[in-house]
């Protein structure tokens, strides 16, 4: 196959979102371009609020744009809604399984709705279903299953119809760790065997690492896009937090002394320098302050979520979100 | 990049094969559901047959029919077409049920339309409605009615459109009812007077003019008669009973034909379907 120009997987322009009429207009995505290579997994991260869910759905044809277009597998999310939704698998954040049915009762029917021709139903079904080792479940009701079982389901049921797109909003949301690391290896080893796309949004920084490429979606706008590498390296910086018994003078001397600019985040004092291990032995020699521990942190996802929002994304996270938590683990 | 970039596997073969298709899995589901739900299937029969054998077998001795007609002989295609009426209008609005446990959603955002879901629904609801009623059917000899082949497809006939019917009204109710707790109170509150109100339990004749003209109103009226019709033909009447027990129904003072009433419930059952799908549209 000669490697053709090909048009993205996805690609947006000026897209946007409100709610609601005059004053009690919200605008929950203003105005975002994005643009997805096939093949590509990409990652959409930000706090919850953020505007990700909103995308989402509008990628997903389950929401009209308020303005802006959306192509995704070569078709307009509008116009061409059908085709869309042949060429793209879901998988939601909330449960969306038939619990009195069978695991293979769901694929059965999901593969009915897309059309399916029978044989082609009868591999795919063992094929999606050996991929999330859940075969030897096949026939147990969906009921019986535990939470991380669910998630797997649901990832082999979007997979199905063999999706050019796989779409999935937090679909890590409410797992344990353990459960959370089997689900990217599932997506790992999906895209090593296929050519498919995957779009995923997650709240979790270190999910993003998972990603060819991510975008940081912010109160609806996206605030930076490009490789975790380029993104941790464009921050360039390593962070050091600080417990001391004064944190207003070391924030003081830190700046009159040592010129550096600090704040407060999550009960420590918190800067940004280009090398932490130099930095740290003048602070003991010059701040004069009780220092009770160091951290020295080389730069994360986090720290480039914090660079471009000006706050960490649990700062941005208010008692709402856990809220919002539970509910996604219902 | 080496891979080619595949065609989705699926297969179109014309847009109205696919949604058949779909309506037919959306229906299969139904019966799926259904066949695991033993318990309801039971206890749903219990309330016709405390109806024609307790209440029908007590009342019997005081009610005149104005001949030889047992009460409950009357009163027997009354309480199959309300039989229908409690499974049917349910399955409809279990859609409340699949929305809030996310189903809806795996339906919603497949490549289907909508009326093909709504269709789904009905016809899975008065499939297993018009099953159920089977059962009921079956005890017709006990009420002094033959078992004739002809009576009892035409009674299942009757049944079925009826189901359709209270299916589709149903499905119209959860496209604006959101939440489980409201789904109950408000299909007992549609549920009952419908039952009530339709003739099922006493004959349409002689009630005072604010009566007659709420059962014109009910459709599932126009279920109750044509089965009662059918019914009670089989049997000799006198004039007085046919008077008492099997009144005209008139619009504006025409006699409205039985056939008409069965193309009234069919019509009403398309614009519910129709109503539906719009309101399901609108709603996202």
């Amino acid at each position: 196959m000669p490697n053709t120009v090909r048009e993205p997987a996805i690609s947006v322009g000026g897209l946007t979102k409100s709610y609601g009429r005059g004053d009690q207009l919200i605008e929950a995505v203003k105005g975002i371009d994005l643009s997805v290579e096939a093949g590509q997994t990409y990652g959409f991260l930000g706090p919850n609020g953020a505007g990700k869910s909103t995308t989402i759905e509008m990628l997903c044809t389950i929401r009209n744009p308020t303005s802006g277009s959306a192509r995704v597998a070569g078709y307009d999310v509008v116009e061409e809604r059908d085709e869309v939704r042949r060429r793209i698998g879901l998988v939601f954040q909330q449960q969306t399984l038939d619990q009195q049915l069978t695991a293979q009762q769901n694929l059965r029917f999901h593969a009915d709705l897309y059309g399916l021709a029978r044989g082609d139903a009868d591999r795919r079904i063992d094929e999606v279903l050996d991929m999330v080792a859940l075969s030897d479940r096949r026939g147990d009701e969906v009921q019986k299953f535990s939470g991380g079982m669910k998630r797997r389901l649901e990832i082999a049921r979007g997979l199905v119809h063999s999706p050019q797109v796989l779409f999935l909003d937090e679909p890590t949301i409410g797992l344990d760790p353990q459960t959370r690391r089997a689900i990217w290896d599932y997506l790992h080893d999906l895209r090593r065997r296929t050519e498919i796309t995957v779009f995923v949004t997650t709240h979790y920084m270190d999910e993003a690492e998972h990603c060819d490429r991510i975008a940081i979606m912010d109160n609806g706008e996206i605030v930076v896009e490009d490789t975790p590498e380029a993104l941790k390296s464009s921050v360039g910086t390593d962070r050091i937090a600080l417990r001391t018994d004064d944190d207003e003078l070391t924030i003081g001397r830190l700046r009159e002394r040592l010129g550096i600019e600090a704040a407060m985040h999550e009960g420590q004092v918190t800067l940004a320098v280009a090398e932490g291990a130099q930095v740290v032995p003048r602070l003991f020699t010059e701040l004069d302050t009780v220092i009770q521990s160091v951290t020295v942190t080389r730069p994360s996802l986090d720290d480039v979520f914090m660079a471009y929002t000006g706050r960490t994304i649990r700062d941005s996270e208010g008692p709402q979100s856990m809220a919002a938590v539970f509910a996604g683990r219902r | 990049m080496a891979a080619p970039v595949r065609e989705p596997l699926t297969v179109v073969r014309g847009d109205l094969s696919h949604q058949l298709r779909a309506t037919w899995v959306v229906c299969r589901r139904e019966l799926l559901r259904f066949g695991k739900d033993k318990a309801r299937m039971l206890t749903m029969l219990l309330q016709p047959l405390l109806f024609i054998f307790v209440m029908g077998t007590g009342l019997g001795s005081i009610v005149d029919t104005g001949g030889g007609t047992d009460f409950r002989t009357f009163l027997f295609p009354g309480v199959l077409a309300t039989s229908v009426l409690f499974t049917a209008a349910f399955s409809g609005i279990s859609l409340v049920w699949d929305r809030e446990f996310g189903f809806l959603r795996e339906m919603m955002v497949a490549p289907i339309s909508r009326s093909s879901i709504i269709w789904g629904k009905c016809l899975g609801g008065a499939i297993v409605a018009t099953g159920q009623s089977l059962i009921l059917l079956a005890l017709i000899g006990t009420v002094g009615i033959p078992y004739s082949p002809v009576l009892l497809v035409q009674l299942v006939g009757c049944l079925f459109l009826g189901s359709l019917l209270l299916t589709a009204l149903g499905v119209l109710l959860s496209t604006r009812i959101k939440t489980i707790q409201a789904a109950m109170p408000i299909s007992q509150m549609l549920i009952m007077p419908m039952m009530f109100l339709s003739g099922s339990l006493f004959p349409v004749s002689g009630l005072p003019d604010w009566l007659a003209v709420l059962t014109k109103l009910n459709p599932l009226t126009y279920v109750v008669q044509p089965m009662r019709h059918l019914v009670l033909e089989q049997l000799s009447l006198t004039d007085v009973e046919r008077e008492r027990l099997l009144p005209v129904i008139t619009w504006f003072g025409w006699s409205v034909p039985v056939g008409v009433q069965l193309i009234a419930v069919g019509a009403i059952t398309l614009a519910l379907v129709a109503l539906a799908a719009r309101t399901f549209r609108t709603v996202e």
